[in-house]
């Protein structure tokens, strides 16, 4: 069982890090795009900023040797909160309100990220916290995590997929949030499970069992 | 829902943690792993850890000790004090870190919160801001562990650090700091019509109910404390039960079902 831990200079990855320890997983831990293949699934984490996450992903053949290891190998990935972000077709992070197509993402999952006060959120952006997801059906990422369990999000930006039948579950902030997505085996968390206390570790464990890596 | 958090603030000096009234009259509560041990297995919502020397030194932050503490924390940790550059953020996240927390070097170089913001995302920094009543004006701003004042008044202040890319802000009153005798709801109000982003009220709270008026009354997302955690029997999860009674929304742990 090996579990990839992808470092291409972002995130938090200390904490990522130490969850899959926690669950008696040991995480190898990426920092070169030729490596990716010693995984046996990957987790894509990511704090910041879309273009620039983008940026280096495309800048040091992150994103090619991605398409090749999930499209190519179906390597089952996680991308959490940003890395859920950089799954999508596009994000409207950063780009002024005259582009209308937004930075290109990593494409695996239909949808576009875009800020939660074009999606009518009037509330506190970021959207910081913990709060109650509601499953939209029933997959293994959810497994022994009932409706109504709260997870720590923290982000201005949402994902908001093309097909509803990549929406895995959801939240409230106002207004209805995408809290996790899949197509095939690509999975996308905009919560946190790494600092979700005991339900992220649930939500972590039922990832690397499901997909038997 | 999104849930009200309690955060318990850890305040770190050399080798262990201390608590004080009014940023003075330090008095040694323990040392500061057991406590984040305990904190996480009680699942408490966040949690806040300060250097409080940090700014004093020109050594390099302590990521050695961040890097022990963060191995037993599974909720978000924030961590501040002496912060003045990207690179020191950067290390903090690799340590361990969540979150961090940048205050005095802000006065000096307020463009730090858009450098983080912009490399890790808004919600990655939490400006703190400390104050004092200003007679006549409403409160001022101090950097240097409340020690400088900066003239800034922290209404303007506190919108500033909005724009240029905070994700929080967590705001004490130095003087009710420590004292148990409740928040400043009027400055934590103040703040919250301030900005549109998060606030978390700190400095003051000795009960239960301070914690439920500042959400209730003066609009925090969030409230943080000390003193009441440590020199008292109150506890965050009892914390949790006032708020709960009290008709504001907080997180129960999660509990494995028993079947699958």
């Amino acid at each position: 069982m090996k579990v990839g831990v992808i470092d291409y200079g972002v995130g938090n990855l200390g904490s990522v890090i130490r969850a899959l320890e926690e669950l008696r997983v040991s995480p190898i831990l990426i920092n070169r795009a030729i490596d990716l293949h010693i995984a046996d699934c990957l987790i894509l984490p990511g704090v910041g900023n879309f273009s620039d996450c983008i940026q280096i992903l495309d800048s040091n053949d992150w994103s090619s040797a991605l398409r090749d290891e999930v499209i190519g190998y179906e390597r089952p990935l996680l991308g959490v909160c940003l890395g859920m972000q950089l799954l999508a077709s596009a994000s409207m992070e950063g780009v002024d309100g005259n582009q209308q197509e937004g930075i290109s993402g990593l494409g695996f999952i239909p949808g576009k990220v875009v800020h939660l006060r074009s999606l009518g959120c009037t509330q506190r952006v970021p959207h910081v916290g913990w709060n109650s997801i509601k499953s939209c059906n029933s997959d293994h990422l959810f497994r022994n995590i009932p409706d109504g369990t709260d997870f720590y999000f923290v982000h201005s930006y949402a994902f908001v997929p093309e097909d509803s039948k990549n929406l895995l579950a959801t939240t409230e902030y106002d207004v209805q949030v995408s809290a996790a997505v899949r197509s095939g085996h690509v999975w996308g968390t905009q919560f946190h499970p790494e600092k979700s206390s005991r339900a992220g570790f649930q939500l972590l464990r039922n990832f690397i069992d499901g997909e038997g890596c | 829902m999104l849930k009200v958090r309690i955060i318990p603030t850890l305040l770190w000096k050399q080798f262990g943690l201390v608590k004080g009234v009014s940023f003075d009259s330090w008095r040694r509560v323990g040392p500061v792993l057991p406590a984040i041990k305990v904190y996480n297995q009680r699942e408490v919502d966040e949690l806040v850890l300060f250097d409080i020397l940090a700014h004093k030194s020109e050594d390099e932050l302590d990521y050695e000790s961040i890097d022990e503490f963060g191995q037993d924390c599974f909720v978000p940790l924030t961590v501040g004090g002496g912060i003045t550059s990207i690179y020191q953020v950067q290390q903090l996240l690799r340590a361990g870190a969540d979150k961090v927390s940048v205050n005095t070097s802000l006065y000096t170089k307020p463009e730090l919160v858009t450098e983080i913001a912009k490399r890790h995302g808004s919600q990655c920094v939490i400006a703190s801001v400390d104050v004092r009543p200003d007679p006549g004006k409403g409160w001022q701003c101090f950097s240097h562990a409340g020690m400088t004042p900066t003239g800034r008044d922290v209404c303007s202040w506190a919108k500033e650090l909005e724009d240029r890319g905070a994700g929080e802000i967590l705001i004490t009153s130095i003087d009710l700091d420590g004292t148990m005798r409740g928040y400043d709801l009027k400055l934590i109000e103040a703040v919250v019509n301030a900005v549109d982003i998060p606030v978390i009220a700190s400095g003051g709270a000795g009960t239960y109910q301070h914690m439920v008026d500042a959400v209730t009354k003066a609009g925090a997302s969030a409230v943080a404390a000390a003193s009441i955690f440590h020199f008292t029997e109150q506890t965050p999860a009892g914390a949790k039960e006032a708020l709960a009674a009290a008709g504001v929304p907080v997180r129960m742990p999660y509990v494995t079902p028993v079947t699958d």
